[in-house]
């Protein structure tokens, strides 16, 4: 009972198909929407072509595609500009201006569609949902080839939409980044922004019957936004965006047919799934992204805290060697002096004892000689470091015990013979404690 | 703002006039857009029918809207100036698919799954939910609260619209209900949803009024609140809870692409009437009423008009009716003031020329009457760059106010009052390029547009202060200009034949 016995490679495949050029086009200038922090403005673009819509239904009589492609681009482009007007003239918050503008025109236009309703079939359900099931159906007859209407249409998009960013890449890329920058070197950062936001219309209305036009907002932000976690590099992204929004789009409509069976029903809609399963796509990028991944922080920051633990483990049982070289302490007296939890303390003991590092006899620890070395050095960057914060930072030695303790844990070799080199010579740190040599030779 | 205020407050008691007139313009508004094809005017049984509520059904809707644009104008009024007012977009958009899930779960358990408080529920939890997400995503990643507004919004709907898929196939009784959700369905309003509109939004109201003063901080200065031992975090999610009450409650009504506007525009209007929190919550109350009254009341008389939409429609023409002509921060008044400040400076740059014309030819000692200082107009064209059309608007200005006299087709004169006027601004202006060189180490030659910039607008207090600070000789009327001035230079260069033969 997968569902995936009825595929049908024509009917499927033209749904898959236009499901994938509508999220690469929308991909590709979502890129620099969320880069602009203008995520939002894409939402209510896409909310605001309804009045377009319906206008040019009005005017044109008909539903041929042209003017209405025509109004709901015009309304895109309006929203943009009402809302810029807004936030500059009437000086209001420009997510509030936002707000304004796109309900007022979603209300204007469910106004008109419902005047319209009697005499057409412009069903405000079908524009924010869309009907992606019904792409393969209506068909026009290219050389020979029947293909989908949506699908050429979104081609064309999908082609506009390339060359705009590769020819204006760096300018996109400029002014994104820094606009100011960008209208000093001598080009329109304005009219790039407009350019962009003319586009995202343009790809607004073309998607609108596929995925419908709240839907789109999700191939607008989200594909881009798992790309932006998983790399730093512009051209990457985008590349990234748009696997993102394939693997989305061919995902969510595979998940329409087979999830719902699992629960005994039939499929359900492709362009909520696409949106499903981008979002799917997101979490797993916002979790696991190799370097800003919210998980592979947290573990980088687990590690190192281990690290620091163990650190100061073996640093302090070479200073209570270091006072009363038979004193053996167990793990209650570590954790009384280093404020640790039990947990990581026996479980960082132990890993100590397994690099040899420490020896374990019968809960009491005593440092291996692989571990007083180590220890040993990180005794010796630490009152280098005390010697050097009085001599040249001029603090009091009252207060550098804290600065040492923590700098003495990212200091190497190399840095220390440096600390050596530039503090007096002398043996001793300023609290009296002797510093010990970098290698000892018995 | 008093009287605008005062204004408001009568509307609000007597909306049934400002039905008509507001129905009135609408009308005319709506013939002329769609053309002939929609509105049948109404008789006049139906406006009476409505507007004095006489309909039941109409009765519960009005009230229902207006208390839902109250308590929405409450709290969209702090989530507005807590930079939070499309939260409630990607929140109204999240509530779909807990809408969606309490319906199914509703159903298999055996109840009817259309009750409104089980969908409420559901809406809640899955609008929290929402709002956890955004927040996880904006503190934990590297992404901005934009793209975490956008993923939420687009992902969640995206779920509910897959769930309302299933749903239309389930046998237990069909969902066509669940749609109404998205548009709201404001005219099949009955009485119990009426009451959970106005308790709901009581108890919101209640809970920022008691709060409001914690909430104000929160919103203008979250740093002090934290310094000052407030639980931000706790009041913050508080205000974010208000939000989600509010707006699922205006689900039904005006449905949840629309109910975000309810909790933006309103006090985004507001804003242009006041400078005061108090204030401006209170015209957010009444202008969500309004809206919430008049659009209802209008879709009541108009057979063809969505409600939801209409609320909305209303709200954006009072918001633009606050932008233009709102006391004192809309477009017009504050157009008005620069203008004003613009004309004031020409002023004082007119008269100052004129002085400064007249000083560096040593004119102006006791022995001159004021009748013998013509100064050619043509000279203080050069002083300040203006054209020359603007020049002659400035001189015709200062005449009609007696401080100027033109004596010839192109020499001006000081009067009386004129030069009274312009000693003043010549000695401010020197005071402060003294102040500059003196205290904040300007280079003499740079002082004069730096003074330029602030003379207009020093206060008396100020002055004093600064005389005190520098002139030992007070007796003097006016202190020596502590630089070169340029029409000096320009007198004395003998290439400029114009001059020349003027003096």
């Amino acid at each position: 009972m997968s569902g995936l016995e009825q595929w049908n490679w024509y009917l499927d495949g033209w749904i898959i198909v236009a499901g994938i050029l509508c999220a690469v086009s929308s991909a590709l200038l979502g890129n620099f929407l969320v880069l602009r922090k203008m995520s939002m403005l894409g939402d209510a673009i896409t909310h605001a072509i309804l009045p377009g819509l319906a206008a040019a239904f009005f005017i044109s009589d008909s539903r041929s595609s042209i003017p209405m492609f025509a109004g709901a681009v015009l309304a895109g482009i309006l929203t943009a500009l009402f809302t810029e007007w807004i936030r500059s003239f009437g000086k209001v918050d420009e997510g509030a201006a936002m707000g304004v503008v796109f309900t007022s025109l979603f209300a204007l236009g469910l106004v008109m569609i419902v005047q319209a309703a009697d005499h057409v079939d412009l069903d405000p359900g079908c524009v924010l949902y869309g009907a992606i099931e019904l792409t393969p159906l209506d068909t026009i007859l290219i050389s020979g080839w029947e293909i989908p209407r949506v699908v050429v249409v979104l081609s064309i998009v999908l082609l506009i939409n390339l060359l705009f960013v590769i020819f204006f890449l760096k300018e996109l890329k400029l002014s994104s980044f820094d606009p100011a920058l960008a209208t000093t070197t001598g080009f329109n950062a304005t009219l790039i922004h407009y350019a962009l936001m003319t586009l995202v219309a343009v790809t607004a209305v073309a998607s609108f019957e596929t995925v419908g036009n709240i839907l789109v907002v999700a191939m607008f932000v989200v594909p881009p936004a798992a790309a932006y976690m998983l790399t730093d590099r512009l051209v990457r992204m985008i590349v990234l965006s748009v696997i993102l929004a394939i693997i989305a789009a061919v995902l969510g409509h595979i998940s329409a047919i087979t999830v719902p069976r699992w629960f005994g029903y039939q499929s359900t809609s492709t362009a909520g799934m696409m949106a499903v399963a981008a979002g799917l796509l997101f979490v797993v990028a916002a979790l696991f992204a190799p370097r800003h991944g919210i998980v592979v922080i947290f573990v980088r920051r687990q590690i190192l805290a281990w690290k620091i633990l163990a650190e100061d483990i073996i640093a302090l049982m070479y200073r209570i060697e270091e006072r009363d070289a038979q004193q053996k302490p167990d793990a209650a007296y570590l954790r009384e002096i280093l404020f640790s939890s039990p947990l990581p303390t026996n479980l960082t003991l132990r890993y100590l004892t397994r690099h040899d590092q420490i020896t374990d006899s019968d809960g009491m620890y005593e440092l291996t000689k692989t571990g007083r070395d180590r220890a040993r050095q990180l005794v010796r960057s630490h009152r280098l470091w005390e010697h050097y914060l009085v001599e040249h930072a001029g603090m009091s030695a009252e207060n550098i015990h804290k600065q040492a303790e923590q700098l003495e844990h990212f200091t190497d070799r190399q840095l220390r013979e440096k600390l050596n080199e530039d503090t007096i010579d002398t043996d001793q740190d300023p609290h009296g404690r002797p510093i010990p040599p970098e290698n000892k030779t018995n | 703002m008093r009287p605008f205020f005062l204004v408001f407050l009568f509307a609000s008691f007597v909306p049934q006039t400002l039905v008509i007139a507001a129905g009135g313009s609408r009308e005319a508004q709506a013939q002329q857009s769609i053309t002939d094809r929609s509105i049948s005017i109404p008789e006049w049984s139906d406006w009476k029918r409505v507007l004095f509520l006489q309909d039941y059904n109409t009765r519960i809707v009005v009230l229902g809207t207006t208390l839902l644009g109250m308590s929405a104008g409450m709290i969209g009024s702090f989530a507005l100036l807590r930079k939070r007012a499309l939260m409630g977009d990607a929140l109204s958009h999240a509530t779909l698919p807990g809408i969606a899930i309490a319906f199914i779960v509703a159903t298999s358990l055996g109840l009817d799954g259309k009750t409104l408080p089980i969908l409420l529920v559901g809406a809640a939890l899955s609008g929290l939910l929402g709002i956890a997400t955004i927040l996880l995503v904006r503190n934990l990643t590297r992404l901005k609260e934009d793209a975490a507004l956008g993923i939420v919004l687009s992902v969640f709907f995206g779920a509910g619209i897959a769930l309302l898929g299933i749903v239309q196939q389930m046998k237990t009784g069909h969902a066509a209900g669940l749609e109404s959700f998205i548009y709201g369905k404001t005219a099949s309003m009955v009485a119990s949803d009426a009451w959970l509109i106005g308790s709901a939004g009581m108890i919101c109201v209640l809970i920022s009024v008691l709060l409001f003063k914690e909430l104000t901080l929160l919103c203008f200065d979250e740093g002090f609140a934290v310094s000052r031992g407030f639980p931000v975090v706790f009041l913050d999610m508080i205000l974010m809870g208000l939000v989600v009450i509010v707006t699922i409650i205006g689900l039904q009504a005006v449905g949840l692409i629309l109910m975000i506007s309810l909790l933006v525009i309103p006090p985004a209007a507001a804003r242009f009437w006041t400078e005061k929190m108090v204030n401006m919550t209170i015209v957010a109350i009444v202008l969500g009423a309004l809206s919430g009254m008049i659009g209802s009341a209008m879709s009541a008389v108009f057979p063809n008009l969505p409600s939801g939409a209409m609320i909305v429609l209303v709200a954006t023409a009072m918001f633009l009716f606050s932008m233009i002509f709102g006391i004192p921060r809309g477009i017009l008044i504050r157009k008005l003031r620069r203008y004003e400040l613009n004309t004031k400076i020409n002023r004082q740059h007119l008269l100052r020329g004129i002085y400064e014309y007249l000083e560096t030819r040593g004119l102006l000692n006791e022995k001159q009457t004021l009748e013998s200082l013509p100064v050619p107009v043509e000279t203080l064209n050069q002083m300040r760059s203006w054209s020359l059309p603007a020049l002659k608007k400035i001189v015709k200005r200062a005449e009609r106010e007696r401080l100027v006299e033109t004596i010839h087709e192109d020499q001006l004169q000081l009067t009386e009052a004129g030069l009274k006027e312009a000693i003043r601004l010549v000695h401010e202006h020197r005071l402060w390029e003294l102040y500059l060189i003196t205290y904040a180490d300007v280079a003499p030659s740079k002082v004069d547009q730096d003074a330029d910039a602030i003379e207009h607008v020093l206060e008396p207090e100020v002055i004093s202060e600064l005389e005190s600070l520098l002139i030992q000789q007070s007796t003097m009327g006016v202190i020596q200009s502590p630089h070169a001035i340029e029409i000096d230079q320009k007198q004395t260069n003998p290439q400029n034949p114009r001059s020349q033969g003027l003096t």
